[in-house]
């Protein structure tokens, strides 16, 4: 068979899925992958890690009342596939066996191959030198224009993954994707004082993108926030009004509620919204969306990893509960039509609803009169990470923040956390200003770290708790 | 005892042998791994996800004629694997840093450790899928609270991990692992959702805890329906073994010498000698400890796996090593490397115990202390909430405001400080140490952290 995926893997696929559904299966699904990464790291002024990684592995999942077995593995041969397949179905109880009628499966589609026009890709992207020199010019504007900098590192990475996705309902699509991500990051020393600042640009499906990588802006925006904060003071705990920046501001949604409108939580039972379609979730002012359409966006696909073209989903419109996110098995448990989320890191994972591009859209006002707004509160210019707990209980570290006193950014302030629950917070976000950008991040859940993007205008919410000292 | 049809070494070295010496490349080695594994997941009486994965991988470094390393990662083990990834190795090595250039581990062929741990007969899906609904209905069943366990989960695994070097070493180990995990969310009319679990590690399916998990996670979970809001304040802390050791990973980057030689860790080069905590404490990485499931007997490099004394007595006394950093201090390897053209390095499995010659001069005792203080039982959000290169952290945690012996569960809240003042701010470590799946500790008290509530 050949490495590449194509038409010519048609009749093995096929046989398959005959031999699954033959076996009582109400649908089989197969997803063949090959990998092919690039992750380089520099040090002050040397490359000092350069990691090739080549993968290439199966995932075949079987559905039978609801239920699902799942098995991957490494071995393509036909032999291998058909060992995998075996044992999904001996999960859910069900006797492989060869019928070559009677089995409802009526052979795969047309391939719709998304990977046509991107053939090249791989070919068109850095060389190892170019990338080399592009992170050393990083590490060298960070040196120019930073002060007390203990470590200056910049990173690159370059994932290309071709997928193949076989379903016994038809669907038969193959697809090229290629993510490519870039940072410059610092540790800034001084006595005792401290600051680690880092920022990461990401994008997709654009070979060329580290060609236009503006590496001198990057590192001027690091050197002024790591300057800026390494002599911040602790922040006072309490609770306090927040003004929330845009772009990687946008984590807070996607932690706090964005997780909890996938379908996987209502079949957890772990999000409060699970019947509330159509309700008040949150403040009039929000409306959220989460899409995989915009063009060069690190969340955004042709296909989704089960074979389904990306839409633009409205989550919530004006406060009120609109969508899930959902997948195949989203769709079969919980009723919610697919969106074409279903998401995986690799082969090693069965797909299950995420996110894509997810952001608070824009809102009618300019962000300095959020900042007006409060009297003493805090400004979150830069958002660490975060995480959501399975009662809804989010936390998110802040690493560029501000007191606002009486309408007005003062000191810069370190140690902060903001900490509360989605059903809680949602209805304090009163006000959305208009400058919505995105920002792309990793997302790990059930199915993976997957790429996703994050985003959001300043937004201010009303109240919620600082942990702090 | 061999349970699996995985990794041939000898093969393997041969095979690589050939299309290095094809390839000109006469200085190599190579990790590789492989597993079989299964696990169930259910939903109210019901199998949610079944999953079973076959895994290979191999990674292999060179290093070229001018000396310097080049490494690739691969999972394809065909000949045409192997040589694409000898022929990314080979061309990454060009980019190899030849300021730090690592090599093979002195102690790649030195004896290894005697490890006990059989291997153990793997059930197969359908018995532990039995196992685990049986789990959760005895969990539901418990207190009518607890409506589901949505994150619950039982393992199985054999795997296989081996490293070879052109010099003749060939390390190989087999293990066969086991896990559980039971996560229940619990609510009550009126008053917000609580959640808590437990963990139970084994060498097979068999030989897991599961009433004790069980029992473990009722208790976390119910213990906290009744909770009250906590001021914020400065307030004497007494931490869980789990709660403590999860802290101190967290901030592992200290003991670790390729975090001091990257500028990234809060130890210097001279700090060792240093005092860095209250003298009564010790800290030990003893990846052979009988508690430890996952103990393997060498590293990433062929290294043996040993038992290092990281604090004695409040004083820093050694780092943890891969080969390069080893020579960079002059010392030995210390068996904490992974695998790669910078080498990774890390800690095992921590245990903290008390000073034989010190003692802290008090008694305090969790289940006696009648003074207020706020137990911590578990420390969640570590990745967000823990600046390892700054020392400061900001955590949410589950525990309980203690006053008079009476426990009333916290509302949300989190605890903050800095690592350095609070080794230096321990009180006690009380005489019980417990193992954990994280390490061994006893309940660690310390003074004066900030707590932030929501009242």
């Amino acid at each position: 068979m050949s490495d590449a995926f194509s038409n010519q893997w048609r009749g093995l696929l096929e046989s398959l899925l005959q031999r699954g559904r033959g076996a009582g299966a109400d649908l089989v699904e197969v997803f063949l992958e090959r990998t092919d990464h690039i992750g380089l790291l520099a040090e002050q002024d040397r490359i000092t890690s350069v990691n090739p990684a080549f993968a290439r592995g199966a995932g075949l999942r079987v559905f039978r009342n609801g239920r699902d077995g799942f098995v991957s593995t490494n071995d393509l041969t036909e032999r291998g596939l058909q060992h995998a397949l075996d044992q999904a179905l001996g999960m859910l109880g069900l006797e492989p066996q060869h019928l070559s009628a009677g089995s409802g499966f009526e052979g795969l589609a047309q391939l719709t191959d998304h990977g046509l026009t991107k053939g090249d890709w791989l070919n068109r992207c850095p060389s190892l030198d170019h990338a080399s020199q592009c992170l050393l010019q990083g590490t060298h504007h960070l040196e120019r224009l930073g002060q007390h900098l203990q470590v200056r590192r910049g990173s690159y990475a370059r994932d290309w993954q071709e997928v193949l996705v076989a379903a016994s309902d038809g669907t038969f699509a193959r697809d090229i994707r290629l993510h490519q991500s870039s940072g410059l990051s610092v540790l800034a020393a001084d006595g005792d004082h401290r600051s680690s600042i880092g920022r990461r640009y990401g994008s997709t499906d654009n070979p060329e993108e580290l060609a236009h990588w503006d590496s001198e802006a990057s590192a001027a925006e690091v050197c002024n926030s790591a300057g800026t904060m390494l002599r911040a003071d602790y922040v006072d705990a309490g609770q306090m009004p927040a003004v929330l920046a845009n772009r990687f501001g946008g984590v807070i949604f996607h932690e706090a509620c964005g997780h909890l409108l996938e379908t996987t939580q209502i079949e957890r039972g772990t999000t409060p919204f699970a019947d509330r379609v159509g309700e008040l979730i949150a403040h009039p002012a929000v409306t959220a969306i989460d899409e995989g359409l915009s063009g060069g966006s690190f969340g955004s696909l042709s296909m989704d990893d089960e074979g389904m073209a990306p839409e633009r989903t409205v989550l919530i419109k004006d406060g009120v509960l609109q969508r899930f996110i959902s997948d195949r098995a989203g769709e079969l448990r919980t009723g919610h039509k697919r969106t074409g989320s279903g998401r995986r890191q690799s082969h090693s994972f069965a797909a299950a609803s995420r996110m894509r591009n997810t952001f608070i859209d824009a809102g009618p006002h300019q962000p300095e009169q959020l900042i007006e707004s409060v009297d003493q509160g805090l400004y979150c210019k830069s958002m660490g990470g975060g995480s959501v707990g399975p009662t809804g209980q989010f936390n998110f570290s802040v690493e560029e923040g501000y007191l606002i006193e009486n309408g007005k950014l003062t000191k810069p302030v370190k140690g902060a956390t903001l900490i509360g629950d989605a059903k809680e917070v949602m209805p304090r976000i009163s006000m959305c200003a208009n400058d919505l950008e995105l920002a792309a991040g990793f997302c790990g859940s059930v199915s993976g770290s997957i790429f996703v993007t994050v985003g959001q205008p300043h937004i201010k919410v009303d109240s919620i708790t600082v942990g702090g000292r | 005892m061999s349970q699996s049809n995985g990794l041939n070494a000898s093969a393997l070295r041969d095979q690589l042998h050939q299309l290095a010496t094809r390839a000109g490349i006469h200085h190599w080695d190579l990790g590789a791994a492989c597993s079989d594994d299964c696990s169930v997941q259910v939903d109210r009486g019901e199998a949610k996800q079944l999953k079973a994965a076959q895994r290979s991988s191999i990674t292999v470094r060179v290093w070229n004629r001018e000396g310097l390393v080049g490494i690739t990662s691969t999972t394809d083990l065909s000949d045409q694997g192997l040589e694409q990834a000898l022929v990314g190795a080979h061309a990454a090595s060009a980019f190899g840093n030849p300021e730090d250039i690592p090599q093979f581990s002195p102690l790649a062929t030195a004896p290894l450790p005697d490890i006990d741990r059989p291997l153990q007969k793997r059930q197969g899906i359908l018995p532990l899928l039995e196992t685990l609904r049986e789990a959760e209905a005895d969990l539901l069943s418990r207190h009518p609270a607890i409506q589901t366990v949505p994150y619950n989960g039982l393992a199985e695994s054999l795997s296989q991990s081996l490293y070879l070097n052109s010099d003749g070493a060939l390390r190989e180990m087999e293990r066969t692992q086991a896990s559980l995990y039971l996560y229940a969310r619990a609510e009550e009319e009126g008053r917000k959702p609580r959640s808590g679990g437990a963990v139970r590690l084994g060498l097979g399916s068999g030989g897991l805890d599961v009433q004790g998990c069980i029992d473990e996670a009722v208790e976390r979970t119910v213990s906290h329906l009744d909770y009250r809001p906590i001021d914020t304040g400065t307030y004497r802390v007494c931490f869980t073994p789990e709660a403590f050791l999860s802290l101190l990973g967290a901030f592992s980057s200290m003991f670790n010498a390729r975090s001091v030689l990257d500028g990234v860790s809060l130890s210097h080069r001279d700090s060792l000698g240093s005092s860095i905590a209250v003298p009564f404490l010790d800290l030990h990485d003893d990846g052979l400890h009988p508690g430890h499931i996952s103990a393997a007997p060498f590293d990433g490099e062929g290294t043996p796996t040993r038992r290092l004394c990281l604090i004695e007595g409040g004083d820093l006394q050694h780092f943890l090593h891969s080969e390069a950093t080893a020579r960079a201090f002059g010392v030995e390897p210390t068996g904490h490397a992974g695998l790669g053209a910078k080498v990774s390095v890390g800690p095992d499995w921590f245990v903290v115990g008390t000073n034989p010659n010190s003692t802290s001069g008090c008694d305090l005792n969790h289940c006696t202390e009648q003074d207020p203080f706020v137990l911590i039982e578990d420390l969640s959000a570590l990745h967000a909430g823990v600046k390892a290169t700054q020392g400061s952290f900001s955590l949410p945690f589950d525990g309980w405001l203690v006053r008079g012996g009476e426990r009333v569960s916290v509302e949300a809240a989190t605890v903050a400080g800095d690592i350095r003042t609070l080794l230096q701010s321990i009180l006690h470590l009380e005489p019980t140490a417990e193992v954990t799946h994280r390490g061994v500790s006893p309940h660690v008290w310390v003074d004066g952290l900030s707590i932030t509530g929501e009242a």
